[in-house]
């Protein structure tokens, strides 16, 4: 491939997407109310909506023929590039939540910054992603606080669930050598330039919510190497299942 | 008010409707109107939210993003309507909540063809040709309805059906276009909605026992039968061009009608699943509940969070 850097650092962005909003997709009829329903589908739909602009670009970089749907179903498991924060489970509402804040912190981030990049088709779709991932970080920076600061029930169980992602969110400002090659060129973005401004962010929503902030220092990666979490099999085995049973066929 | 009042009230009303005037919630309305009408109302609704259950069972795994997209995108649309027609029925004077008590204990009906398995990727394209396309028969006439609410709701709803049912007839095409795996698919699927979605119209109408009452309210312009006639005979030409063949051996175009004659319904079948014993309504009611139950915890907190800021407020101000 004539420019492998560049492909993986678009996988690295659009995975992101493509997985959590598989995740939201799993919750499609489930939610706790008919507007928090119509809220998180519409959410993963903004998500897939991005996934496939990116991939449609990704795709080129395949070759003749290939298609966002390739790119999309057709690699293995140590080949999708998304942090491991975006596969975690939605264990219950308070996950879902912190899941999503955690993430559209950064992703806002990230998007700011890539409107600018030298790559053209990158800049535009994050210029168009900006409006949307605003709104996804406003609708769970308001349920954080909703549930950090309800009921005592509710704040328990926020608690629980930031406790227990936040081991996965310096994962995030992770550089991947790609990144790294893809950045120097004036492309890429130096998320790593982010994460004190993201964890000051974080902690004043926290504190706001009544939360309290998690003292470990200890993290998990590996995500964006392609090594995951026990749950990425399961999701790619929903996610691939038609076009891995019924290949080469056109839907 | 005196007998002689209400029957007066109850004139002026009817007259009203005869001459296409639209009744709005604070309008006087005869208690049953009122009934009927949250009984119609909330059904509809229901229906809208169970629906999203069968076709949502298939957003993780859509053949491809574009579908994924879209299906999204429908189910979405299915929240909005319930949602619309959540709060035309809370015009009426019954609560949103009191409204998902009546789905929850089964006291209220929901449509039954959603009781039925979504098995194949080509389930979602059959619910959009047939059962949206149903549903649409069934729903434009109701864009004229007496009761504005229900009224307005119903054009916007009726304008999203249509779109979806174009999609779903898509699907077909494109499976019935593709291999010959695809297009068993499709046969498959037709095989299982065909007579589920001819029951969408109802009992016959010697049996259906609010058409008369429904007519005079234009809550139904036209019978059960005639309905399920005109989607017979709308359906079965679009099966052709799919290339794929209706599940019944006496269904033949009748030159002197002008109109396809099928065969009998099995309306043992429909009470069956209408009384709760089809294949999924142990399923979707349990899906219902479930969210419902699960997510008080988060309604809870909303509510409490919002009592907070409230005080903070008021003590703010003073």
């Amino acid at each position: 491939m004539e420019n492998q850097a560049l492909y993986k650092y678009i996988l690295g962005i659009a995975d992101n997407s493509l997985i959590l909003g598989q995740r939201l997709g799993e919750l499609c009829g489930h939610g706790p109310s008919l507007e928090t329903d119509i809220a998180l589908t519409n959410i993963s739909l903004d998500l897939i909506g991005q996934t496939r602009s990116y991939y449609q670009y990704a795709a080129k970089f395949l070759g003749e023929n290939k298609t966002e749907d390739d790119v999309a179903f057709l690699r293995l498991e140590n080949e999708y590039l998304n942090v491991l924060l975006v596969e975690q489970p939605n264990t219950h509402f308070g996950y879902v939540m912190a899941r999503q804040y955690l993430f559209d912190v950064f992703h806002l981030m990230l998007m700011e910054e890539l409107q600018h990049s030298k790559d053209i088709t990158l800049a535009a779709i994050a210029r168009k992603g900006i409006k949307e991932v605003s709104y996804h970080k406003r609708f769970s920076g308001d349920w954080i606080k909703r549930l950090g600061d309800g009921t005592e029930e509710s704040h328990a169980k926020m608690q629980e669930a930031i406790n227990d992602l936040w081991r996965f969110t310096e994962e995030l400002f992770q550089m991947t050598e790609d990144d790294r090659l893809v950045t120097g060129e004036g492309v890429g973005i130096d998320i790593s330039k982010f994460k004190e401004a993201y964890y000051d962010e974080v902690t004043a929503l926290l504190r706001e919510a009544t939360l309290t902030i998690p003292e470990s220092k200890f993290f998990i990666s590996g995500g964006k190497e392609g090594r995951h979490s026990e749950h990425m099999g399961y999701l790619l085995a929903d996610l691939q299942y038609m076009q891995r049973t019924y290949p080469n066929m056109s839907w | 008010m005196s007998e002689k009042e209400v029957k007066n009230l109850e004139e002026i009303f009817e007259a009203r409707i005869a001459r296409d005037e639209k009744i709005e919630p604070k309008d006087w309305m005869p208690e049953k109107y009122r009934q009927t009408h949250i009984r119609q109302i909330s059904q509809h609704a229901h229906s809208e939210i169970v629906g999203m259950l069968p076709e949502g069972n298939w957003i993780t795994r859509a053949p491809s993003l574009r579908r994924k997209a879209a299906l999204l995108a429908k189910v979405q649309d299915e929240a909005g309507h319930g949602l619309y027609l959540y709060s035309a029925c809370e015009t009426l004077g019954i609560s949103r909540n009191e409204l998902y008590d009546q789905l929850h204990s089964g006291k209220a009906k929901y449509s039954s063809i959603f009781n039925y398995p979504t098995i194949t990727w080509a389930d979602i394209g059959a619910i959009g040709w047939l059962v949206d396309g149903a549903a649409i028969i069934n729903q434009v006439p109701l864009c004229n309805t007496s009761f504005g609410p229900y009224a307005r709701a119903m054009v916007r709803v009726c304008k999203e059906e249509s779109f979806h049912q174009r999609q779903g007839y898509e699907i077909m095409l494109t499976l019935c276009n593709g291999t010959p795996e695809q297009k068993a698919m499709a046969q498959d699927a037709l095989n299982r909605w065909w007579w589920p979605s001819l029951m969408m119209f109802g009992p016959t109408d010697a049996e259906s026992v609010h058409t008369a009452q429904s007519m005079k309210w234009k809550l139904k312009r036209k019978t059960n039968d005639e309905l399920r006639q005109q989607f017979i005979d709308q359906t079965v030409p679009q099966a052709d061009i799919l290339g794929i063949s209706i599940p019944d051996p006496d269904l033949k175009f009748n030159k002197e009608t002008g109109h396809y004659d099928f065969g009998a319904i099995d309306w043992d079948e429909f009470w069956q699943v209408v009384k709760g014993h089809g294949p999924c309504n142990k399923e979707r009611m349990n899906a219902r509940v479930s969210a419902w139950e699960n997510g008080e915890w988060v309604r809870d907190a909303a509510m409490a969070y919002a009592e907070k800021q409230s005080k903070k407020k008021v003590a703010q101000a003073s």
